[in-house]
């Protein structure tokens, strides 16, 4: 905020500074709240509204106090003239505001002139009294001195050390209502964590040194692969964004109708032509929906090797679930699908097979990630692709259809889908969701 | 004649290697040992060594770190933008605030939405959940929707089963599941209700069992408070990120406990960092006021997306489903989208009255909900997008 600060008053590029009349005496160096937004609005090559609301924060920390109705911190962008606060009582100075120089400000102001204390003034006021009791004549008198101090000052200067000062306590101690902008969260970089690491010793560059060396022997990608990776993925998935393509047949949050969610529900009768296609992207993206699973669950079932997907989901189903239950599992995935003459036995290569069987003497919930990993890729490279070919997705494709857009009442104007649908004529009546599909679907609503 | 030194020679077992030999005193640690020769030589070594090269380890760590960085700025061949300098513009985006939630009586620290797309929990400084302490900083939704975690200042994280029933008293079948020296900054449930990774003001992350509570897995080197964490989207399931104060994200292994990879560009501590939807990278959000993007296969930072004008730091980040957008949420009281391709800024929000706290997309992908000290949660849609044909100065 200083960078911001200190380049607005550089005398060259800096906000147009002019002497401000005010009543009858003159400020310099006063600019106005106008002009304040047209410089961060052109300095930073931004909107308007932004640079109001960046003005608005420096105001509202203290960096820009008004010259004229200093009870609120707010940037006006009009006339209304402005200074640029003092370092002085910038906030990053990080001084304490003591309650001590908060009575000696709140009973200056009250001896100056009986009865501008604001409400919370008053109350401030009055328990402070209680607090510091004991050293209240010497806030009385302080406040005297400085009144006196300040009458032999010029009215303009004593006009502007009052406004900064009145800032400095808007910031600091903020009226009932008025967002505290000093607050911060809970306390970070807590003492336990650093004192852990105080001690750098020999152990914390020793690991330092293996994680570097492992580092270096990793393999690499290429940026432009990995970066050309995802111009294909958002590609791909640009169109099922709804935040960037809109959905079909309106977004339920923008149209309060909840026809969307009846169609995509998980497990639904007829999925979205998307929700098929999604299914063509990745094999995860296939497993992750339970419809998907379910239908490729079918065609394993009549290549007869739905025993690998069990397998897959059994081990899943290890690796996530209770501790308790560990050894019952592993014993039970044994049963099914790993002994010899198992019901379901999956065809893992001996090596692994063997691997995992040693291994199962001990058994924790990681023991058969490797026949895991095995059937998921044989899953992924093998059955996978032929899924895809099948005449089962190609007609789940087919008979998928793309809801039509229902005409919103909210907006004159109607709103063209980015995703082009077979028949973008609206429904004449749009009283009822209706989510009818296109040519050769069926009903979409369950 | 040269002076003679008389030493006297112990037969005995060695302390050491246990063989007889002729032994000398050997003190270690103000304890006196009998050590033969051979073993006394060894020892000598070794004491010389840790002594000595503290120096010279500290100058290999760092010839090394130097060194990764040679590597990987080797395969840096092209910038982001540049790549995705022939993908369309996204032109301008108008997002309204379609839900306004203000149950809350205080600021709001976090939320999370419900598998089922509609519900969100979210915890503030009072817990409608009564609990002990004040600041709640974390919470989550289990994937079944039947519960919840949370916790914060009291150390813990503590799982809530929900019940829609109102004269159940919820804080009654609470399970305390996880305990941390320090506050619980996040907390996640991976893939199933029964495991939750929990971050910690402590510098580590832990996985504990639900049912159990007990510690499966706990995650150290990060060099102070851990603030944040995510769940790799991966097809193995196996890996998460963090991020802390020590300005470092580190990826995990969650079987194993090591640290895969760490990116320290960052110039102030790490709110927020999430998944690039692939799974290929993750997005950091900062008080540094930048966010970045990190690529793991390319092992480097890959794009910062930052503007002068914003000099607050971003407080919580996440992507839209296609990974196109990311959207920030920061401590000046507004949310920044971002064009995570071209590096630009497509939209700045405001409306919010305070600090952004936290923000997330629904898992449907179909809004985005932020939180924040003004009390309130937003959940906001995209309402219309111009297509690009004039382009402005904005980002």
């Amino acid at each position: 905020m200083e960078r911001v600060v200190v380049s607005m008053q550089d005398p060259d590029q800096g906000v147009k500074m002019r002497s401000q009349r005010l009543l009858v005496t003159v400020i310099p160096h006063a600019v106005t709240g106008s002009d304040v937004v047209q410089w961060l609005a052109q300095k930073f090559c931004v909107s308007e509204e932004e640079a109001l609301h960046l003005g608005t924060v420096l105001v509202q920390h203290g960096y820009i106090y008004p010259l004229r109705d200093p009870r609120s911190l707010m940037l006006r962008p009009d006339e209304t003239p402005y200074r640029f606060q003092t370092p002085y009582f910038w906030t990053s100075t990080l001084w304490p505001a003591a309650e001590l120089d908060y009575a000696i400000y709140l009973a200056k102001k009250n001896i100056r002139k009986r009865g501008t204390l604001v409400d919370y003034e008053k109350d401030c006021y009055d328990r402070l009294h209680k607090k510091i009791n004991h050293a209240w004549d010497l806030v009385l008198m302080q406040a005297r001195e400085q009144l006196r101090a300040a009458k032999q000052r010029r009215k303009g200067d004593r006009l502007v050390i009052a406004c900064q000062e009145q800032t400095y306590w808007l910031v600091n101690r903020p009226p009932p209502g008025a967002p505290n902008v000093l607050e911060q969260g809970p306390g970070r970089g807590s003492c336990a964590a650093s004192r852990v690491l105080m001690t750098k010793g020999a152990d914390f560059y020793k690991r330092e040194i293996e994680y570097f060396r492992k580092a270096l022997g990793r393999t690499r990608v290429k940026s432009s692969v990995c970066l050309e990776a995802y111009l294909s993925f958002c590609g791909q998935r640009g169109p099922h964004d709804p935040l960037v393509s809109g959905c079909l047949p309106s977004n339920p949050w923008i149209s309060d109708n909840d026809a969307y969610w009846v169609m995509n529900a998980p497990t639904v009768a007829a999925p979205t032509k998307l929700r098929v296609e999604r299914w063509g992207f990745s094999f995860r993206e296939l497993l992750e929906d339970p419809m998907g699973r379910a239908h490729f669950m079918d065609f394993l079932g009549k290549e007869f090797s739905g025993e690998n997907l069990s397998f897959w989901e059994a081990c899943e189903e290890l690796r996530y679930g209770t501790q308790a239950q560990v050894p019952t599992l592993v014993d039970a995935v044994y049963e099914q699908f790993l002994a010899p003459g198992a019901a379901r036995w999956v065809n893992i290569d001996s090596r692994t097979m063997e691997q995992t069987l040693e291994r199962l003497r001990q058994p924790h919930r990681y023991v058969l990630d490797d026949a895991q990993l095995h059937i998921y890729m044989l899953m992924k490279k093998d059955s996978y692709p032929r899924f895809l070919k099948s005449d089962m997705y190609k007609g789940l494709l087919a008979e998928a259809g793309i809801p039509l857009e229902t005409k919103r009442r909210v907006f004159p104007f109607t709103w063209r889908p980015r995703h082009s649908s077979p028949s973008p004529a609206l429904l004449p009546t749009p009283v009822e969701p209706t989510a009818a599909c296109g040519p050769g679907g069926g009903d979409g609503v369950a | 004649m040269c002076d003679q030194t008389f030493l006297v020679n112990v037969f005995g077992s060695c302390d050491k290697c246990f063989k007889q030999r002729a032994l000398r005193p050997v003190f270690k640690k103000s304890q006196q040992l009998s050590y033969c020769s051979t073993c006394t030589e060894i020892m000598a070594t070794e004491g010389l060594h840790e002594n000595e090269t503290l120096a010279s380890l500290k100058s290999e760590a760092e010839s090394l770190k130097g060194k990764l960085e040679e590597e990987r700025a080797k395969l840096h061949d092209v910038e982001l933008h540049q790549v995705a300098e022939r993908v369309e513009a996204l032109g301008q985006f108008v997002m309204k605030t379609r839900r306004t939630l203000k149950g809350h009586g205080n600021k709001v620290l976090c939320m999370d939405w419900c598998k089922d797309k509609r519900r969100i929990v979210s915890s503030s400084q009072e817990h409608a959940v009564t609990m002990p302490c004040t600041w709640v900083m974390a919470c989550a939704y289990a994937p079944s929707g039947c519960a919840i975690a949370c916790g914060g200042l009291d150390n813990k994280c503590s799982v809530y089963p929900l019940t829609f029933d109102k004269n159940e008293n919820m804080a009654a079948k609470k399970k305390s599941v996880a305990m941390h020296t320090n506050y619980l900054s996040a907390c996640s449930f991976t893939n199933s209700d029964m495991q939750i990774l929990t971050a910690s003001g402590d510098g580590t992350c832990a996985l504990w069992d639900v049912e159990s509570g007990q510690l499966l897995q706990s995650f150290h080197g990060h060099g102070a408070d851990v603030l944040c964490l995510d769940l790799a989207p991966s097809e193995t399931g196996n890996t998460f990120v963090s991020g802390g104060c020590d300005k470092k994200a580190m990826v995990w292994d969650m079987r194993s406990g090591q640290c895969v990879q760490a990116f320290e560009t960052h110039e102030s501590d790490i709110n927020s960092v999430r998944y690039y939807p692939s799974g290929d990278a993750f997005a950091s959000g900062s008080d540094d006021a930048t966010c970045r993007l990190y690529d793991l296969r390319a092992d480097r930072e890959v794009a910062i997306y930052s503007k002068e004008s914003i000099i607050f730091g971003a407080s919580s980040v996440d992507f839209s489903l296609s990974g196109r957008l990311l959207f920030a949420g920061y401590n000046d009281y507004t949310i920044n989208v971002w064009d995570v391709l071209k590096g630009s800024r497509v939209s700045i929000l405001f409306g919010h009255e305070n600090r952004v706290s936290t923000l997330r997309v629904s898992p449907d992908g179909t809004a985005f909900c932020s939180g924040s000290w003004d009390h309130t949660l937003r959940v906001r849609g995209m309402v219309f997008r111009f297509p690009v044909c004039e382009r402005r100065e904005d980002g």
